[in-house]
This record gives structure tokens, sequence and C-alpha cells, in this order.
């Protein structure tokens, strides 16, 4: 080893260092690889003729239209309406889940009258909403607004309702002790008992909302309000496939980004409550 | 500033602090029914720390659960003299997402008698007394077992409760450990002058830290024996009087055990 030669500190500092590149390094490659692998297989199918380069572009071509996009405001504007979209749907879901989790774990009428049914709506594609979303509210911000709400408030829930299911009676019976009750207890025991398995449903239900608000973006397109659904849509109506590609490499993009932050959330409340072990 | 004790004791010492009179606790109903406990009577002096012991299904758990109100029973009355009431379990229980302070605070927190100031100085002062100084920023997955028990036994004396209620609390831990905690328990019971229900199965902990052990009999629970230990403290657990007593009382077990057949 090479370190083995400098000074104590020096070599100990060096193989620190070290130490974080590798650890790096063995979390980048695989992504990277898949992401490597993912594309040639692409490029492969393009170089086969399988269809015409206007209609599947190769790689290069829709990274480069994507880098041209970039600097396109359009773009922008279209990110802040879709955006706008998800940030107001989720928080309305996020304010109905914890109405809905926080009423059934604490009675069990409420649970007996909407625990499989919320569990079912969990299940329900919510794509299947928009035909009447359409009908009720039009082609409007409303109609969006509510299949968004509908497909992500059902998960967050339901990460709820687990959580406090889960939280070991003795704390409860240490709180009772304690003389907590009611809004203390809540606040003091029974939420933050629950919290990791909440955020773990909050996770779920951005990936709920994301997928309800793209196909709602797809179905609803109101006029002179760019979004990245509608960008989507006009892409396939003037066959442009590589406007089409950019745009969905964008949607997955942000896909990946958000779940990850949620991903490193819930990670540090685990680790903080001692649920996994330090690697 | 001894903020938390300015409230008056409503009974004084030597005064009867804890009455139990004919309680039973009755579980399920009909064919399915079982008598956890069955007519017991019982008093204990304030200040006095009493152990109760039995083999498993005595019941002895059901009667703490009963003086701590968190369960009612089935016929009689318990009292603890409407003073506060705080029990310590077997598990630490501790909250895992708070640390070590954190944990000695919460229970200032939720009665919000005090300023988060005065908590803070009492917490420490707390987790001092229990050997715990330098630990209070720990979470409770970063300390050993001995360690949690005792951030939970500082959480139970946070509450200023004028009765501990402990329900085998150094069941779990190795036997140094546990001669450690007894030490420390007895230092802060003669210090606070609380009246301790101690719940154990282990008859040389019992000899160890109680003016007086009753033994209950298994299912139902009733009061088998009473043995008042005037041995002087603190105790050596291999004193020759302590194993003599000890024994006496592990037979008195056993014989409760062989005749219950379980």
């Amino acid at each position: 080893m090479a370190t083995e030669a400098t000074p104590m500190s020096a070599g100990v500092t060096g193989a620190r260092a070290g130490e974080l590149v590798r650890r790096a390094w063995t979390k980048t490659w695989p992504p990277l690889g898949a992401a490597a692998l993912l594309i040639g297989g692409w490029q492969l199918v393009v170089w086969s003729g399988w269809r015409p380069d206007y209609l599947l572009p190769g790689p290069m071509a829709v990274f480069a239209r994507l880098g041209q996009d970039l600097r396109d405001p359009d773009l922008y504007s279209a990110l802040l309406t879709t955006g706008t979209r998800a940030a107001v749907g989720f928080s309305l879901a996020l304010v109905l889940g914890l109405v809905l989790g926080l009423a059934v774990s604490r009675s069990a009428t409420v649970r007996a009258a909407v625990g499989s049914l919320i569990t079912g709506l969990q299940s329900m594609p919510s794509i299947a909403w928009f035909p009447l979303a359409i009908l009720l509210f039009g082609l409007t911000e409303a109609a969006i607004t509510f299949v968004v709400v509908l497909g992500a408030a059902p998960a967050i829930a339901n990460g709820l309702i687990t959580g406090i299911d889960h939280i070991p009676p003795l704390l409860l019976r240490y709180g009772r002790v304690a003389g907590a009750r009611n809004a203390t207890l809540y606040f003091r025991i029974v939420l933050p008992a629950a919290l990791p398995s909440f955020i773990g449903g909050l996770k779920q239900g951005w990936a709920f909302a994301w997928r309800s608000l793209m196909a709602g973006e797809l179905l609803v397109i109101i006029a002179q309000r760019p979004s990245l659904g509608a960008r989507l849509q006009f892409a396939r109506e003037f066959s442009d496939s590589e406007g089409l590609l950019a745009v969905m490499i964008v949607i997955l993009l942000i896909g990946i980004l958000v779940d990850r932050l949620f991903g490193i959330a819930e990670g540090r409340i685990r680790h903080r409550w001692g649920l996994e072990q330090q690697s | 500033m001894r903020l938390l004790h300015v409230e008056s004791r409503d009974v004084p010492d030597g005064g009867t602090r804890v009455s139990v009179e004919e309680v039973s606790k009755i579980y399920g109903r009909g064919p399915r029914e079982v008598a956890a406990l069955k007519d017991i009577s019982l008093n204990i002096e304030s200040g006095e720390f009493v152990c109760l012991v039995g083999a498993s299904g005595s019941g002895k758990s059901t009667l703490l659960n009963l003086l701590a109100g968190l369960e009612q029973p089935t016929a009689g009355r318990v009292s603890t003299g409407g003073g506060r009431v705080a029990l310590m379990f077997q598990e630490p229980a501790l909250m895992p997402w708070l640390t070590a302070l954190g944990n000695v605070l919460l229970p200032m927190r939720i009665r919000g008698k005090l300023s988060e100031a005065a908590a803070h100085d009492e917490a420490r002062r707390l987790l001092t007394m229990v050997g715990l100084r330098d630990f209070a920023r720990r979470r409770p997955h970063e300390l050993s077992g001995g360690m949690r028990q005792r951030v939970a036994l500082a959480r139970a004396l946070a509450q200023d409760a004028e009765v501990l209620l402990m329900d085998e609390p150094f069941g779990a831990l190795d036997a140094i450990t546990r001669d450690l905690l007894h030490d420390e328990l007895e230092q802060i019971w003669r210090d606070r002058r609380m009246t301790v229900v101690f719940v154990t199965h282990n008859a040389r902990e019992a000899v160890r830290l109680g003016d007086r052990v009753v033994v209950l009999t298994s299912r139902p629970g009733r009061v088998a024996a009473e043995i008042r230990v005037s041995l002087p403290r603190p105790r050596r657990t291999d004193s020759g009087e302590m194993t003599a007593l000890a024994y006496q009382i592990g037979e008195r077990l056993r014989t409760e055990v062989r005749l219950r057949g379980d």
C-alpha cells in the first residue's frame, strides 16, 4: 500500500480520503453503469433500423435536443406549471391523508367504515378517475388537482395508520403513566413514533401524485398554460419524437430527484430513531 | 432551588400511603375467566420499600397496573393517597427519537408545570444522579442496556412521584449492573423518602432492597406470606443472614409453584 510509507497522521487522513472516494464510487457506479447499458441498448435498436430515425431518434440526437430545450424559457414555464400543480395537489393530499389517517387510527368505527376503502383506493389506477373529474370540473385545474389528491392521499393516510398501529404498546403505556392525554399524547409520543412509517407513506404518495399528474396533464390540456404533459402531447401531435423523448427524460429525472429527497429524509429519520445500524 | 418539592405531601412519614383493600381482578368472562388477583389486601406505609415476589401468574404486574391507575379492579379498592405515581417497566421503554436528556425531560414537558429552563436543570441533575451526566446527548440505541434502564429510572424520578412502582426493572440486566443499580436505587430512595413498590421474582433481590417482602400465591394472586427484613442498610448480598432469608423466601415460592403445578 502506498500510504504505508507516509507519516502516521497523513497516512490516516489519506486512507480516510481514499475510503470516502471508494465509498462514493461504490454508490455511483451501479446506476451510472445501468444508465450506460440502457442508452447503449437504445442506440443499438436505433442502429438496427427497426423504426425510421424520425420516429425513434438515437440518444445523441435526443440529448442534443434536451440541451437545446434546457435553454428554452418555455420549458421553465412548463416546469413551473407542473411543479405548482404537483405542490398544490401533494399538499392537499397531505392534509387529507393526515386527517383520514388520524380518524381511522383513533376510531374503530371509522376504521371499519373506510379502512379497507382507503387500501382499495390506493390500488385503483388514478387515471380511472379522470373521466369523472372532467365531467365534474371540466378541463380545469380543479380536475387535475382532484385526481392528484385522490391518487396520493390514500398512500399518505395508510403510511400514518400503519405507523400508529405499530407503535410499541409499552411506549403508549408509558405515555398514560406519565399523564399524557389527547393532544399531548399525540404530539409527544404518537406522531413522533409513527414518523418513519409516515415518511414512507409520503414517499409513496409522491409517486402516486406524480403519476396522476402526468396522466392528468395529457388528458386535461388548458389553453395558454404550458406544462410538461402538454409538451408531450404537442410533441406527439407534431411527430416531434426528439422533443417527446427529451420531455420524458425531464419527467424521469424529476421523479428520481424527488424520490431521492424523500429517501434521504427517510434514511435520516430511520437512523435517528435507531431503526437501522450505521453502515 | 427545589422547585419540584414545594407541594406539601398529604401523608406524613409513617402514615399509610398505598392501600389495597379486598381487591380482585378478573380477566375474561364465563369459562375463560381468569382471576389474576383474589381478595388481596395490603397496606404500605409512606416511605416504605416493599418488594412483591411471586412466580409467574401471581398477578404482581396486575397489582402494579391497578396502583398506577392503568386498570381498574373488578372488586375492592386501591388507593395511593392521591399522590403522584411513577411506573418503571422491565423494558426501559424509552422514546427512540429522543436523547437521554429528552427522555428525562418528557414527563416534565407532559406535565407542563416547570419552565423549560428549570426542567433542563432538573433533568441534568437526575442524569448526573444516575451516573449518566456525560451521556445526555446519546440516543437510546447508542446506550447499553444498563444505561437505558438508568435513563428510565431518571425519567421515573422526573415525575417527582410520591410512589415509585417498579415492575422487575432490573430483570433483564447482568448481575454486576444490577448490583450497582441496587445501590443507586437504595441511595435515591433514602434521599427522596419515596414509597417504593418493587416487583421481582428474585428472592435475593427482594431481600437486598425491601423493608418488607410480600410473597404472592399464583392464580389467583393472594398474600401467602409477609417477611419483615430488618437487616441494616446498605446490605451485602453475600451476608449469611441475607442468604438465609432469601433461601427461606425462595422455598416459599417453590412451594407455591409446586402447589399450582406450573
